[in-house]
């Protein structure tokens, strides 16, 4: 879970382009939209293409990326649960 | 009709042309096929939340478009004009690239919505919050010119007052290897100090940004103004003098009104005849000047030459080593430019001291 968790900082930071950032400035239970990392609705497009491409995950209903991209934890509990590669 | 001033001027070129204070007093000799822009620091310009997702080319644009603005005392403009030839090449290659790598799945939004053509000119609408005539013009090397002949026609006819217009390209990765196949980019190393006298074909490429507010009314910062535009598709090397003969004519000038003449030269040995066909006979005793062994050649680098004139105009100085002769010229009233790329997209631009 660790490791995931790791990855998917990389994996933020890389696809959306947060140059000033490094994986030690995004806290395990940071909120990635609003208040915290302050991502929007295009960045929550790109995180959809990301869960599909890198963990053979598709969401269909968007009212599920809600909960799911609060925080690397909640994304890493449910890429742990619902991944297919 | 209204007349047309150039009110402040902003380039961010393969020179450190960015600060306005200096007029080439560092002069970078590059030595290379490709060479890239230097950039200022982007964060001066423009918010860290919005430049995270601007490639090069945007981010150049928005910086050079803002210095423009703040140069002329302005908060807005009533228009913003483009000119690009090749649009935000590395995000359009970006998305190409993965649809190619992905087999047509996973395209992700950022590259596609910053690869459009008028990205640039709808960036600075953004952070200008500028809801006025926006258009974007794709011309290859007429497309700043087509954007430099809309603001003044828009202006002389009082339709706006104020209007930024710009010229921005960017180098792309794979598209520069696509111009090195086809022989567009030089096969051997060049310098700033060779490109002139090659006697290879292609040229050196590069990439940059350049903004002016035109406007109607004269003021501190004004540079020149801008007497006349005329851009052609395609001509011949012999039409060349006559055209440029008629061009000074319908400007009631003679050649001998001209106190220089800003030239394209970039060191193709095919094609730099168009301007030797002038150098050689008409302006044989004029004043040349070449830019481009230190800007580089790229769709929109003819605004880095009205650049290079409107500092002369200005300032009323000329760094030798923007000279194609020996001729020496102690005023500066009428500047004439011309600029082709490959034997196309003509133009003849006049500026006059104001």
């Amino acid at each position: 879970m660790e490791a995931l968790k790791q990855e998917l900082k990389e994996n933020i930071i890389e696809q959306l382009n947060l140059e000033d950032m490094t994986v030690e400035d995004i806290a395990d239970d940071d909120m990635l939209f609003g208040d915290g990392l302050a991502l929007d609705s295009i960045d929550a497009l790109e995180l959809i293409v990301m869960l599909d491409k890198n963990y053979g995950i598709k969401l269909t209903d968007p009212k599920e990326g809600r909960a799911i991209f609060e925080s690397i934890n909640t994304m890493a509990a449910y890429i742990t649960e619902h991944r297919s590669k | 009709m209204k007349k047309v001033y150039i009110n402040s001027i902003a380039c961010i070129s393969a020179q450190k042309t960015f600060d306005n204070s200096e007029f080439l007093d560092e002069v970078i000799i590059h030595e290379d096929q490709v060479v890239y822009a230097v950039e200022p620091v982007y964060k001066d310009f423009i918010p860290p939340a919005a430049a995270r997702r601007m490639a090069k080319g945007i981010k150049m644009g928005v910086a050079a478009s803002k210095m423009a603005i703040k140069e002329a005392n302005l908060k807005n403009v009533d228009a913003i004009i483009t000119g690009t030839g090749m649009g935000c090449l590395r995000d359009s290659e970006k998305f190409l690239s993965g649809i190619i790598d992905n087999n047509e799945q996973f395209l992700t939004p950022t590259s596609f919505i910053q690869s459009t053509h008028n990205t640039v000119g709808g960036q600075i609408a953004l952070e200008l919050q500028c809801k006025g005539y926006n258009f974007t013009y794709v011309h290859g090397s007429n497309s700043f010119e087509s954007a430099l002949l809309d603001a003044k026609l828009q202006i002389e006819l009082d339709e706006a007052q104020n209007i930024l217009i710009g010229g921005v390209d960017e180098l792309g990765e794979h598209t520069t290897k696509l111009h090195k196949l086809i022989h567009h980019i030089k096969e051997e190393k060049v310098t700033t100090n060779t490109l002139l006298e090659s006697k290879s074909s292609g040229s050196m490429f590069s990439e940059g940004a350049s903004f002016f507010v035109l406007a109607n009314k004269k003021q501190e910062s004004t540079y020149a103004e801008v007497v006349s535009v005329k851009i052609y598709n395609t001509l011949s090397q012999n039409e060349v003098s006559e055209l440029v003969l008629s061009f000074l004519k319908e400007n009631d000038l003679d050649i001998e009104d001209i106190d220089a003449v800003v030239l394209g030269n970039n060191g193709d040995f095919k094609f730099d005849g168009f301007y030797n066909e002038l150098t050689s006979t008409i302006f044989n005793n004029t004043q040349q000047i070449c830019y481009k062994h230190l800007f580089g050649e790229f769709n929109t680098v003819s605004p880095m030459g009205i650049w290079v004139a409107l500092k002369i105009l200005k300032t009323q100085t000329l760094p030798e080593i923007l000279k194609l002769n020996k001729k020496e010229t102690s005023s500066y009233k009428y500047i004439l430019l011309y600029n082709q790329y490959r034997g196309e997209n003509h133009s003849f631009t006049l500026l006059k001291t104001c």
